[in-house]
């Protein structure tokens, strides 16, 4: 109760005030500005790491060009509904879902904060560290995507004889729009509560590196989902990993059947709350364990 | 009314006692045996507004502990504590608002970016008026004379101008209340003396109350009337810097120059001699014996100059910290 009356930034009905929202507004610019001027600061090897990861595609292909080959797919034969076109087209899409879903290094760098006292920072400045690091993976990304642009678009041209079907219709693009976006949220989510156990922990880079494995095959990154065989095809559907990187591309390609669009949708909403409340509860949780015992 | 408040505050933290060897490691997977360690052992302290106040102490001695509890890190086991009315450890965004930590190990500025932009991120953050920030931020960058630095990346700043950023950051939102954590630690003499310099004059002009912990002595002769003297864990000594040594030794130390042909013989009989190179001779005796000794020795011996000093603070301090320590060892000892 005291706490309440001491707030002096909520309103009398405990809604935030429009100066407080500009405050914060023009903290959360500050952060994001800063958060994209150190993602600049070397610019050398950000844009070789960026390049580089373009190298995989050629591979790819020719990997699916070969196990197309390997099953006699001249004859239009199709795997689990994709032909070897779709094939690459899912596979250059799940790269771009990937793109926004994946965090490199944000949960090792959590956990290393939390081991070596950096995070200290935010218990004594008053700043919401999962706000403050989620505005500086949206930096982190769009520096990315600046740099990535151009070259996703080469490759999205250079390959267009695969996208058989064309652009998908309008509602569709736009929710293929919208699952990159919640793919980013999850994503960013997920690493950021595994970094989090790391109040518990110290070490999370072995936990890091199973769930990374899992990610890998049960995302879609490896290859669509729906080539698993059941009971595993079933339990990845409730899976939030699916929505890495499988569901994007599945949207796009037309592979979820429109009514089962708007229950998928939600359902990737849901997950982007579940996982919200837990990173709160982890952080919440961790840091009375780090303020009662470590420090 | 102090600002500063803490009524049996304690702070014991559970450690994981590692046994040695192989063996021992693998029972540890399972079975682990923990260790209460006593941080602070209930200490009472009160401080009034504009103080400044240093913490003396061995390693370990829990000086670092009870700077972050007062800054809201770590929780208390037991006790109570209120800095400006707030308690520390419920955070409120009011009291982190109206405090600075400044720990000299720890960086708090953005590794790969020029200082400026961590500033600039602090006036977000703490929401300092445009003007005042612009104010303080040059009167700050004056001060340390750190102006031509502010847009150099801190990577490539020395330690010691790091440090000055370091300070820069914490007093832009103009805290009421500092607490620093060995702020001269690694630098050198004169980087030293520049950041006590700014801090005394800061403290002055601005009356904050500052919270200081620091091995150097020196740091703590320039600049605070206050001393604090923690050793394992509780308050041995509270009250002024020379105070120490009236409190802690009984000894004076006598300092003779002999006259030419005076032979020193016989004087190791009558006080403990500390060092002789004749013909001067340091000797230290109880602080009672002091005028006794000079008087016989006046009369018997032939002296050109003499001398009466405190022993020097740090051999005080020192011997204060070991007494304790062996203290503390031989009750540890007993117990087990």
């Amino acid at each position: 109760m005291t706490h309440e009356l001491s707030n002096p930034s909520r309103g009398r009905s405990g809604w935030l005030s429009g100066r407080e929202w500009q405050l914060r507004a023009a903290c959360w610019w500050t952060v994001f500005r800063i958060a994209l001027e150190e993602r600049l600061a070397y610019r050398g090897d950000f844009a070789l790491g960026t390049l580089m990861r373009f190298l995989p595609i050629i591979t790819q292909i020719f990997l699916w060009y070969a196990v197309f080959d390997a099953i006699d797919a001249g004859a239009g034969k199709r795997l689990a509904g994709y032909s070897f076109q779709d094939m690459v087209a899912y596979y250059l899409l799940s790269m771009l879902g990937r793109a926004f879903s994946s965090m490199p290094g944000l949960a090792s760098s959590i956990a290393r904060q939390i081991r070596d006292g950096e995070i200290k920072k935010f218990i004594i400045q008053p700043v919401d560290m999962v706000g403050f690091l989620l505005l500086g993976r949206i930096a982190h990304k769009i520096a990315y995507y600046t740099v990535a642009a151009l070259p996703f678009a080469l490759v999205f041209f250079l390959c267009r004889g695969y996208f058989t079907d064309g652009w998908p219709p309008a509602p569709q693009f736009l929710a293929f729009v919208l699952s990159l976006i919640l793919a980013f949220l999850l994503g960013y989510l997920m690493d950021l509560c595994i970094g989090l156990i790391g109040f518990w922990f110290l070490e999370v880079s072995s936990l890091l590196f199973v769930y990374m494995l899992l990610n890998f095959f049960l995302s879609g990154h490896m290859f669509p989902l729906d080539l698993l065989p059941e009971p595993w095809h079933s339990l990845v559907a409730w899976l939030p990993l699916k929505y890495l990187a499988y569901f994007p591309a599945a949207v796009f390609l037309g592979k979820i059947p429109a009514d089962a669009l708007a229950w998928e949708m939600g359902l990737e909403c849901l997950w982007v709350v579940v996982l919200l409340v837990c990173a709160r509860v982890l952080y919440a949780r961790g840091l009375h364990r780090y303020s009662g015992y470590g420090g | 009314m102090p600002i500063i408040e803490l009524r049996q505050l304690t702070k014991s933290y559970r450690v994981y006692q590692k046994q040695e060897g192989l063996a021992a490691a693998i029972r540890g997977l399972w079975r682990r045996e923990y260790r209460e360690v006593l941080a602070v052992k209930g200490i009472d302290l009160t401080v009034e507004p504009g103080e400044f106040v240093a913490f003396l102490g061995p390693n370990g001695a829990g000086k670092t502990t009870t700077l972050k509890l007062l800054s809201g890190v770590i929780t208390p086991s037991a006790g109570s504590a209120r800095v400006m009315g707030y308690v520390p450890w419920e955070r409120a965004n009011e009291y982190r608002r109206r405090f600075a930590l400044v720990m000299g190990q720890k960086n708090q500025l953005w590794w790969d970016l020029p200082s400026q932009e961590s500033f600039r991120l602090h006036q977000q953050i703490y929401r300092i008026e445009a003007q005042q920030f612009q104010h303080c931020l040059d009167e700050l960058t004056d001060l340390l004379k750190v102006r031509g630095l502010l847009g150099r990346p801190v990577r490539e700043l020395s330690l010691g101008e790091r440090m000055k950023m370091e300070l820069i950051a914490a007093l832009l939102h103009s805290p009421e209340v500092l607490f620093l954590d060995e702020p001269t630690i690694g630098l050198d003499v004169v980087a030293q003396h520049n950041i006590q310099q700014f801090l005394r004059f800061y403290q002055a002009e601005r009356q904050i109350t500052i919270l200081l912990t620091s091995h150097y002595m020196k740091d703590v002769a320039a600049l605070c009337r206050r001393v604090v003297v923690i050793t394992d864990g509780s308050i041995k000594y509270d009250g002024s810097l020379s105070g120490i040594v009236d409190s802690f030794s009984g000894a004076k130390i006598l300092r003779l120059q002999l006259a030419e042909g005076q032979s020193p013989d016989g004087l190791e009989r009558i006080a403990q001699v500390q060092q002789m190179e004749l013909p001067k001779v340091t000797l230290r005796v109880p602080r009672a014996d002091v005028l006794k000794l000079l008087e016989h020795i006046l009369q018997h011996y032939q002296i050109e100059d003499v001398g009466v000093e405190d022993p020097p603070l740090e051999e005080v301090i020192a011997n204060l910290f070991e007494h304790h320590q062996a203290v503390a060892d031989s009750t540890a000892s007993q117990a087990s």
